[in-house]
């Protein structure tokens, strides 16, 4: 087995995701090579893990942008919500129109009716 | 490190999500440096950084009902300047199409020929970031979402729009790249 065909598999071991077959085992226990490296990539991972504590300040103006685009968004969100709850008003006056005009012109009928059995 | 306090910001969630937008705002000036610094780091430019935070905001700010709280509120925020990063690299290869090409030229690393990394880059960290910079896009997104900000495999395959096994892959082929940077070998191939 070559130590380089090792390299990705190690690479896949260094945070406990994967394992290594048992021939890779062997092979590492008795390489001191594959053990340097194994060692190399736990330093690289608490590298990058490292990493993480630090911030990148970013450049002054960038809050107030941000803050922008999001009060443009809102503002088109609210604009948005007005149109379309006019919208909702218009179409329920419509709907409540013609509700009533239906129950106006059943109430004719029946009368009518009513007024021709009498006669 | 993420600068929310767990309380605070589940409060602010909270109002953001029943339209408080100054609640919004808060979250935002909280949490603005931290999603920078994931964005920097995705695309190692600062131009581009900038419009991947911008845009992430704003799709936050429209999806805040779909964030469901069971997260935290940086993590949620990582995920989608994933998606915004490889969203944003993705549109810009089309027209420098070299930027994720994997055979794209990697610069020199090794400290003992770059007489520049050498004076600049004598700790680890100098020459993480120097590796880290000369990754393509889309190896570097992997290792950094992974190793860095420790999120899973199953969301950074969703975020980049690919598999979980292929993000596993760029993942173990992004190390292997750093290590090959940072811990240059000194002799040839051997067999055990």
């Amino acid at each position: 087995m070559l130590c380089e065909e090792l390299s990705e598999a190690l690479a896949a071991t260094v945070d406990g995701d994967a394992r290594l077959g048992r021939a890779e085992r062997r092979h590492v226990e008795r390489c001191l090579r594959c053990q340097a490296e194994v060692v190399q990539y736990r330093k690289l991972l608490r590298a990058m893990r490292q990493l993480r504590t630090e911030v990148i300040e970013p450049a002054p103006g960038l809050l107030a942008e941000i803050l922008a685009g999001i009060e443009e968004a809102g503002e088109r969100h609210a604009i948005r919500s007005v149109l379309s709850g006019r919208r909702i008003a218009y179409l329920g006056g419509l709907a409540a129109a013609t509700a009533a005009g239906a129950a106006g012109a059943l109430v004719f009928a029946t009368r009518s009716r009513r007024t021709r059995l009498a006669g | 490190m993420p600068r929310e306090s767990a309380r605070d910001v589940s409060e602010l969630v909270a109002a953001a999500r029943d339209g408080d937008r100054s609640a919004f705002e808060e979250l935002v000036r909280a949490t603005h440096a931290d999603t920078y610094t994931l964005a920097y780091r995705l695309t190692g430019d600062e131009e581009d950084a900038r419009d991947v935070v911008q845009e992430a905001y704003l799709r936050a700010y429209r999806g805040l009902r779909r964030f469901r709280g069971d997260a935290q509120f940086t993590t949620w925020m990582y995920r989608i300047t994933a998606n915004c990063a490889a969203t944003h690299l993705g549109r810009r290869s089309r027209h420098r199409h070299h930027d994720l090409d994997e055979a794209a030229s990697v610069p020199d690393g090794h400290p003992d020929r770059d007489p520049q990394l050498r004076a600049d880059g004598d700790d680890l960290r100098d020459r993480l970031l120097a590796a880290l910079d000369g990754l393509p896009p889309r190896l570097r997104a992997v290792v950094v979402l992974r190793d860095v900000y420790e999120l899973p495999h199953e969301a950074i395959a969703a975020e980049l729009g690919i598999s979980e096994s292929a993000a596993k892959v760029r993942l173990h082929r992004a190390r292997k790249k750093l290590r090959d940077e940072l811990f240059p070998r000194r002799e040839g191939r051997r067999a055990v």
